[in-house]
């Protein structure tokens, strides 16, 4: 108490309140210990419940991947199986499936992210030529409604309209639905994701226009620039930050597909067509029980996207010094 | 890896984003054609997103048999509701909306108890610790165990076939956390806290009397998310769940929808063709769809005019 006191008489500003900032820093660990848990009790309270929460359910599973690196023995737990290092990741890379989960996986999402990337920035662009807030705000309400609606009925409406002969798409497509045909599951995936999430995602490439300096459209007029040219020379390189940051966190997802989506589109015709990385695991790991061999295929896919994310942010970072970390 | 940091885009409100006026005033000839070029597109993609949901709408109580043949198109034809009658004889839809509804309700209030003090505390510039802290919770977003080491730890923690693995593990998204986060650390005055340390509040009262009061938009936000996300978890039911009389809605949905039964008219419709059968199961289809989807829509208007500032708190800047 007395080193405090001594402290904040030492550093007094002028209007009277205590800074004793460089004080503090002079004092022995422990009292500095002290001195924050005393001044920062409440906000370590306040944190800690989530740190518990992230800590028990997302750094535990961490410490559990070591069984990609064991044979798993139920009795002896996480950590008591015999060490076999890359036994399951070489019986993945050799075994048949390998290569088809992947172009399965690669195709599937590189098509979501692709389109899923370009359709909300055109959507943005076209809303924010409106002139009329009422017609803004009812094509913004009308275009977000069915990202909030679940996977299982996405997908159920997916097989009743392509239901062959009877449904609203179906009947247009001869006597097989097209759910059936291994080619285009990925096809169908892309399309459904841009029509579920396209008109949400706009929202954030709308904000940042909504941001955009009055006086550069008056400047560009006064240079004669027409309509397509304020937004190539004015809208779009003010989007741009935000375009490269959610493609950096894309590519974060590479090799993410729903899992939910996949596995509920998934059905006995069209598998060739729909196993993908994350189905594969759940089939191996919890249908088969191969805890060691799913962990390892689990382990892989997200190494994968971790590498790309760090990849892109990289590139991103010497190219447009934008970057998320 | 430091985190990603996350601000406010704009300084304008998001609920109503204004138009450029300027660009209203002055119209040039080519105007006219890239007006008309642009509402018939918007036109388009209105009528793409909005069809597939009105179908589904008019099918669930039309006649089965109009709607299979394509004669409802825009408007309802022979209204029949033979296809709720059973949706709401289904016992099974019942306990699953329950089941859900428990979930949902329990786990969303979790959620806010554990997210906004937290994001609360991380948001404090002085408080030091706060960039390991968010650094460790951000890394967990780009990587995590996987799987099978989450199912045997939840399993090590009783949590199979138990209806807590709705609500603990999800307890907290560090992605609603951060966009919390960035609320309380632009949306709040400095000076309030001074006035606040003034007045002798503690950091608590602070938090409580002065802090969560001013924050309803992040609330409704935050809380919509989180309630949508519970409400459409397949996930979890099907990975963790075994006894039906707890599996959720969205996995009884599953069961109705994709499982592609004919014969879901029931035993009491022995006389029936297997085509009229077929027909009746797809209007149930409908039927299950809209009563599911409901509540969502319910709150749906609600909650509308906080999307954008919701969407533009989380707008993530390097």
């Amino acid at each position: 108490m007395a080193v405090k006191e001594k402290a904040a008489a030492s550093v007094v500003d002028a209007a009277g309140v205590v800074d004793n900032t460089a004080a503090r820093k002079a004092l022995p660990w422990p009292k500095r210990l002290a001195w924050h848990i005393q001044h920062y009790w409440q906000h370590w309270l306040m944190a800690l419940p989530a740190m518990v929460f992230v800590f028990i359910f997302a750094y535990i599973p961490m410490y559990g991947i070591q069984l990609a690196f064991r044979d798993f023995v139920p009795s002896k737990g996480l950590t008591g199986g015999q060490w076999v290092g890359m036994k399951y990741f070489n019986q993945f890379f050799t075994s048949p499936m390998f290569s088809k989960v992947m172009v399965n996986t690669i195709k599937i999402s590189l098509g979501t992210l692709v389109l899923g990337f370009i359709a909300p920035i055109v959507l943005a662009l076209l809303i924010n030529q409106i002139h009329s807030t009422k017609v803004k705000g009812f094509v913004q309400t009308i275009t977000y409604m069915p990202h909030f609606i679940s996977t299982v009925v996405i997908v159920a409406m997916l097989n009743i309209f392509l239901t062959p002969n009877t449904g609203l798409l179906g009947r247009f497509f001869g006597g097989t639905s097209l759910l059936d045909n291994p080619d285009m599951v990925a096809p169908i995936y892309w399309l459904s994701e841009v029509w579920q999430h396209c008109g949400w995602n706009a929202i954030i490439y709308l904000a940042a226009l909504s941001s955009v300096d009055v006086s550069l459209y008056e400047a560009a007029k006064i240079d004669g620039a027409g309509r397509m040219q304020l937004i190539r020379y004015v809208d779009i390189p003010t989007i741009m930050p935000t375009c490269v940051i959610l493609l950096i966190m894309n590519m974060g997802s590479i090799l993410s597909v729903g899992f939910e989506k996949v596995l509920l589109m998934q059905n006995a015709m069209n598998l060739p067509g729909s196993q993908v990385i994350a189905t594969y695991t759940y089939m191996i790991g919890l249908k088969s029980f191969q805890f060691s061999y799913a962990t390892a295929i689990g382990l892989f896919n997200t190494l994968i996207n971790f590498a790309f994310l760090i990849l892109a942010n990289w590139i991103s970072k010497r190219v447009s010094d934008t970057s998320i970390f | 890896m430091s985190s990603a940091s996350v601000s406010v885009a704009p300084k304008k409100s998001g609920a109503d984003i204004p138009f450029n006026k300027h660009v209203a005033q002055h119209r040039e000839p080519g105007d006219w054609v890239a007006d008309i070029v642009i509402w018939v597109l918007l036109a388009l993609i209105v009528a793409v997103v909005v069809y597939p949901l009105w179908f589904v709408v008019i099918a669930s109580f039309s006649n089965p048999a109009m709607v299979s043949t394509g004669k409802v198109t825009i408007l309802p034809v022979d209204i029949n509701f033979g296809g709720y009658e059973k949706v709401f004889s289904d016992s099974r839809i019942w306990i699953g909306y329950k089941n859900t509804i428990v979930y949902s309700v329990v786990g969303t209030a979790l959620n806010m108890i554990v997210t906004l003090p937290a994001a609360f505390a991380l948001s404090r510039v002085d408080f030091k610790p706060r960039r390991v802290i968010l650094f460790l919770f951000t890394f967990t977003m780009y990587f995590a165990g996987g799987l099978i080491p989450s199912y045997l730890l939840y399993k090590d923690l009783n949590l199979l076939d138990n209806m807590w693995v709705f609500i603990l593990p999800g307890a907290v998204s560090v992605w609603n956390l951060i966009i919390a986060r960035s609320f309380f650390e632009t949306s709040i005055p400095e000076e309030l806290h001074d006035a606040a340390q003034i007045d002798g509040l503690s950091f608590f009262g602070y938090f409580l009397r002065i802090v969560i009061p001013l924050s309803s938009a992040i609330i409704a936000v935050l809380g919509l998310y989180y309630f949508v996300g519970h409400w459409n978890d397949y996930f979890t039911g099907l990975i963790y769940i075994r006894t039906d009389t707890k599996q959720p809605l969205q996995m009884v949905l599953q069961n109705i929808l994709l499982a592609n039964q004919t014969q879901q008219g029931g035993a009491g419709n022995g006389g029936q063709s297997a085509l009229q059968q077929q027909q009746l199961a797809d209007q149930i289809k409908y039927g299950v769809i809209i009563v599911s989807t409901a509540p969502l829509l319910i709150l749906y208007p609600f909650l509308q005019k906080y999307f954008n500032k919701g969407v533009m708190i989380g707008a993530v800047k390097g």
